[in-house]
């Protein structure tokens, strides 16, 4: 029964224990928490399986880790002596190091970690990275799944992330009142890109690219916990986070092929985390400031409505004029342009496409023929043979041989 | 590209109080305006003017309304990239300021040089 508890302990503690020791001795010392924390974990593997699983396998573990930074401390005088003198906490004697694994501490903690892991001195993906090796628990290999590279590049990339870190003497701390809302900013761009890397992920790992999501809603949900980070803007996102994973299962089909939005099955979305989602859009509503997560937020709440109504796709593309104009990308402008065809009729979006100038994308020449479908039969078939000779995956060449068929055999009957 | 500024003038009307629905329609023109602009990559900016205002002239005359003397005000601007005056014209068409008997003035922005 080890075998399973431990990797599911790994999990959920790894991140608790790292967080509250990193806490404890600093960023300059980020290599001894986790060489304790590993440790711990490895003497629970050998110990349970010979002695049998403990009453509280969590209190056993935590007591293993304060036991083993105590012994730390001892054997280290020198350490001790010199460099304890710099930690947080002041104490000296090892005795009286004060090592809380309280749920508090482990929320303020891990809320800290965060902070100083999303921190613009290191490169996004290091920061992606980890954050999930230190916040979500993510193993090295997960980790590199997850990023479609080799272990030792991650190793490197992390090592890399560790030294600037140190070198920059990063506090763990939240940052004050005047850093706060750029720091946070930070801090959930990197969560967003987290969970984009999971949910439009390129891999084919169903179980890391959910976890990657679960995770980016854990780290956010974690920052409407406290008053200071539990601003409108983080709502937006956790909203967001919420709406788009309650489609997560419905996207695919059983053999995991991805399906289009209008192929979903209506039943399969999950109507917790559509509520939870509406939940999280009205805390974001409080104060005047409108971020690109709103906007994102409010999409995706539309896009949980079943039915078809005008007011559905207006909503949704005043949302996309809006967003567009904090952030251009390709994938915006293509998505407005089919909202204006379901709120304006096709003939207006139809001419508002052509005057995009996105011809080497395979998605621009897949909206091309939506918007002439019906329209302008021989166009339709062309630009979905534009398509086809675009589009890099299996999936969508099969989607698009599917569409052509159809759209030949309207012509034939012409 | 260049940058362009598109200003939007167009008769000054104290009296004409739109209902919410008028409102409503108009705030979606041009927002649907914008978004087109926007789709093409080339949006940079854009604001509203307010009717409060005042002119300040030589020997601190002030006077007040930005209209004491013209018949038209300036409602707003946009800031677009674009590849010439042309291409920034046709962007122009479409801006809803048309649709009320208002115009637009296209006009190339000369960077400082710092």
């Amino acid at each position: 029964m080890e075998q399973e508890l431990i990797p599911q302990l790994f999990k959920t503690e790894y991140r608790k224990i790292i967080s509250v020791l990193c806490n404890l001795f600093g960023i300059v010392h980020i290599e001894i928490a986790e060489d304790i924390t590993n440790d711990t974990f490895l003497l629970a593997s050998e110990t349970w399986g010979l002695k049998g699983i403990p009453k509280n396998p969590t209190a056993w573990l935590y007591t293993v880790a304060k036991n083993k930074t105590k012994d730390y401390f001892k054997r280290n005088k020198i350490f001790t002596d010199k460099i304890a003198l710099d930690l947080k906490h002041t104490q000296v004697n090892s005795d009286e190091i004060e090592i809380d694994l309280s749920d508090q501490n482990i929320k303020d903690s891990q809320l800290q970690m965060i902070f100083a892991i999303c921190n613009p001195i290191i490169s996004i993906e290091a920061q992606i990275g980890l954050a999930l090796r230190i916040l979500c628990s993510f193993g090295i290999e997960e980790i590199s799944e997850a990023f479609l590279t080799n272990k030792e590049t991650i190793n490197k990339r992390l090592f890399r992330a560790k030294q600037k870190l140190k070198l920059a003497n990063i506090k763990i701390k939240l940052p004050n009142e005047k850093e706060i809302d750029k720091r946070l900013e930070i801090v959930l761009k990197t969560i967003y890109l987290l969970f984009n890397e999971g949910y439009y992920s390129s891999t084919q790992n169903g179980t890391i690219n959910k976890e990657l999501c679960s995770e980016a809603m854990r780290l956010t949900y974690l920052l409407t916990q406290n008053e200071k980070t539990d601003l409108p803007i983080t709502n937006a996102l956790l909203s967001l986070i919420c709406f788009h994973s309650s489609r997560f299962e419905s996207r695919t089909d059983k053999n995991g092929e991805y399906l289009l939005y209008a192929n979903q099955k209506r039943e399969n979305w999950n109507l917790d985390l559509i509520t939870k989602g509406e939940y999280f859009l009205n805390q974001s509503a409080k104060g005047n400031e409108i971020s690109k997560y709103h906007l994102e937020a409010g999409i995706a709440f539309w896009h949980t409505r079943e039915i078809e109504t005008t007011e559905k796709w207006e909503n949704i593309l005043q949302f996309y004029n809006q967003l567009l104009q904090i952030e251009y990308s390709p994938i915006i402008a293509l998505n407005r342009t089919f909202a204006l065809s379901k709120a304006n009729g096709k003939k207006i979006a139809l001419k508002e496409a052509l005057k995009i100038d996105l011809s080497n994308n395979h998605l621009y020449h897949s909206l091309l023929a939506e918007l002439y479908d019906g329209i302008d039969n021989t166009k339709q078939i062309e630009s979905l043979n534009n398509a086809l000779k675009l589009t890099k995956t299996e999936n969508d060449r099969k989607i698009l041989q599917d569409k052509l068929e159809k759209a030949s055999c309207q012509q034939s009957r012409v | 590209m260049t940058e362009f500024m598109m200003i939007f003038r167009n008769a000054y009307e104290p009296a004409f109080k739109p209902s919410p629905e008028q409102m409503q329609a108009s705030i979606k023109q041009w927002q649907d305006w914008i978004g087109g602009i926007a789709g093409q990559g080339k949006f940079i900016g854009t604001n509203r003017l307010g009717f409060e205002g005042k002119t300040l002239k030589p020997n601190n005359v002030v006077t007040d309304g930005p209209y004491a003397e013209v018949k038209e005000i300036v409602g707003g601007y946009i800031l677009v990239k674009a590849n010439s005056i042309d291409d920034a014209l046709e962007l122009a068409k479409g801006c809803p300021i048309l649709n009320i008997g208002g115009h637009v003035e296209v006009r190339n922005i000369m960077p400082v040089n710092k």
